[in-house]
């Protein structure tokens, strides 16, 4: 339980490093971005209390705010997943609940379970930040092919991380 | 009162999640008004020094192309020597000499943070108040207009991109002089649209582009683009052109900074006559 806290803080700041950095200039034809520091959400532990993940969701999107000139969006979007991960992992249990002493991973949950758990978040967020983004509703097939492309990259790359550093 | 509290206890995770998100939304709906926190934007010293640390390895990425770059501009600059040379003479000799003032100063810059992919994109420039960077100053390179200086801190500036739905900057086709406004739809960052341009005129696919001079920030002449489409609607008096841009805005490294000597005499003027 010690080590938690450091791990998090470590990962909450590699994670931002990361896609201010590097991801953010990976740009697909011109507009396709993934979004690989909703990773932090999607990983913190089961027993985080419910408005720990929204104060920690709203600072994580902040960060990555201030660094790329559009503040508000991006915590507004990560405010939104963090409120919806709590009543997505309720519909998703297993039939047994989650375990204590696991983490929202592949190497306990399996891959279908992580795939359905990923998709759907990071779905609903890049939809939230796209929409909130353009903010009005005159482009919605645009917004929609957006969220759906910059969903597939963000998810193969959150499933990547899964395989090649969140092992156990 | 004991009820309320209860309430609040109760749905706590709601009500919390439902001031946060308030919150970020009025964050949001400030920064689309023009009205963003000054600390919070890259121009701000701690980003801004994430980002030039950055910068500054992978510079060299692109030194190539930037280099090229240069070198071409070296070569038109010395083509024009003739008329180059006039102008930094007018500057030595400002006391004497008043048949040329010097309206122009250009300060060169780089690029240390540049996106396309936004609806509204930014670009973070290496130069500043100390530099001489003002509010509303226009930004061009060697190939085009990129531009306007809206935020500057002390050692760095924030331009409102080309690519930016704020932005509408006053345009002129070459050939005829006929203006209209300029302004990206936010799609592609290759095109922008220029709408306003009476239906009557004649435009052909391929003319150039050009800034108008109209608006105090951007010289006359400076090239945007070439017509690559032309929309003449039949219903409207005015026809929309799609602008195919000369820059490449993913490929952006050494800028200008446009500083208008003149500006301040043109502004009084402008409003002694607009209060009339």
């Amino acid at each position: 339980m010690i080590k938690v806290l450091p791990r998090n803080i470590l990962r909450f700041i590699v994670l931002i490093l990361l896609q201010v950095w590097v991801l953010n200039n990976i740009q697909f034809s011109g507009f396709v971005n993934p979004y690989l520091y909703v990773l932090f959400i999607l990983l913190l532990p089961f027993e985080t209390p419910g408005w720990l993940v929204l104060v920690l969701s709203f600072f994580l999107g902040l960060s990555v705010d201030m660094f790329t000139d559009t503040i508000g969006m991006h915590a507004s979007a990560s405010v939104f997943m963090g409120f919806l991960r709590s009543f997505v992992l309720q519909s998703i249990a297993p039939r047994d609940g989650y375990e204590t002493g696991t983490y929202p991973r592949v190497f306990y949950y399996g891959f279908t379970w992580f795939l359905k758990y990923s998709l759907l978040l990071v779905f609903l967020h890049h939809l939230f930040l796209f929409s909130i983004e353009v903010f009005n509703f005159k482009t919605f097939y645009f917004v929609l092919l957006r969220t759906v492309v910059s969903t597939i990259f963000s998810s193969i790359l959150i499933l990547l991380s899964q395989y090649l550093i969140f092992r156990k | 009162m004991r009820s309320l509290l209860n309430f609040i206890v109760r749905y706590h995770y709601f009500i919390l999640f439902i001031l946060i998100e308030c919150f970020s939304v009025i964050l949001v709906i400030q920064y689309n008004n023009y009205h963003r926190a000054s600390f919070l934007n890259s121009s701000s010293n701690v980003s801004g020094r994430v980002y030039s640390s950055f910068h500054s390895v992978f510079q060299y990425m692109s030194l190539k192309s930037a280099n090229d770059d240069l070198n071409q501009e070296l070569a038109s600059i010395r083509e024009n020597l003739k008329t180059a040379y006039k102008n930094n003479e007018v500057k030595i000799v400002e006391l004497y000499d008043s048949v040329y003032i010097q309206q122009y100063e250009f300060l060169p810059a780089q690029v240390l943070n540049n996106s396309t992919n936004k609806q509204n994109n930014y670009i973070t420039l290496n130069v500043g108040r100390k530099q001489g960077v003002s509010k509303e100053m226009a930004v061009i390179s060697s190939k085009g207009v990129i531009g306007v200086v809206k935020d500057v801190s002390d050692n760095f500036a924030s331009v409102i991109s080309l690519l930016n739905r704020n932005l509408r900057i006053s345009a002129m086709v070459k050939q005829s002089g006929y203006f209209g406004s300029l302004f990206w739809e936010g799609k592609n960052y290759q095109f922008a649209t220029m709408e306003d341009l009476p239906n009557h005129i004649k435009v052909e696919i391929g003319d150039t582009i050009i800034t108008s001079g109209f608006s105090i920030m951007f010289p006359k002449g400076e090239l945007i683009g070439t017509v690559s489409e032309v929309n003449q609607s039949k219903s409207s008096d005015f026809m929309t052109l799609t602008v195919k841009l000369a820059v490449d805005f993913r490929n952006l490294t050494h800028v200008m900074v446009v500083k208008n000597l003149l500006r301040k005499e043109q502004i009084e003027l402008e409003n002694l006559t607009r209060n009339d």
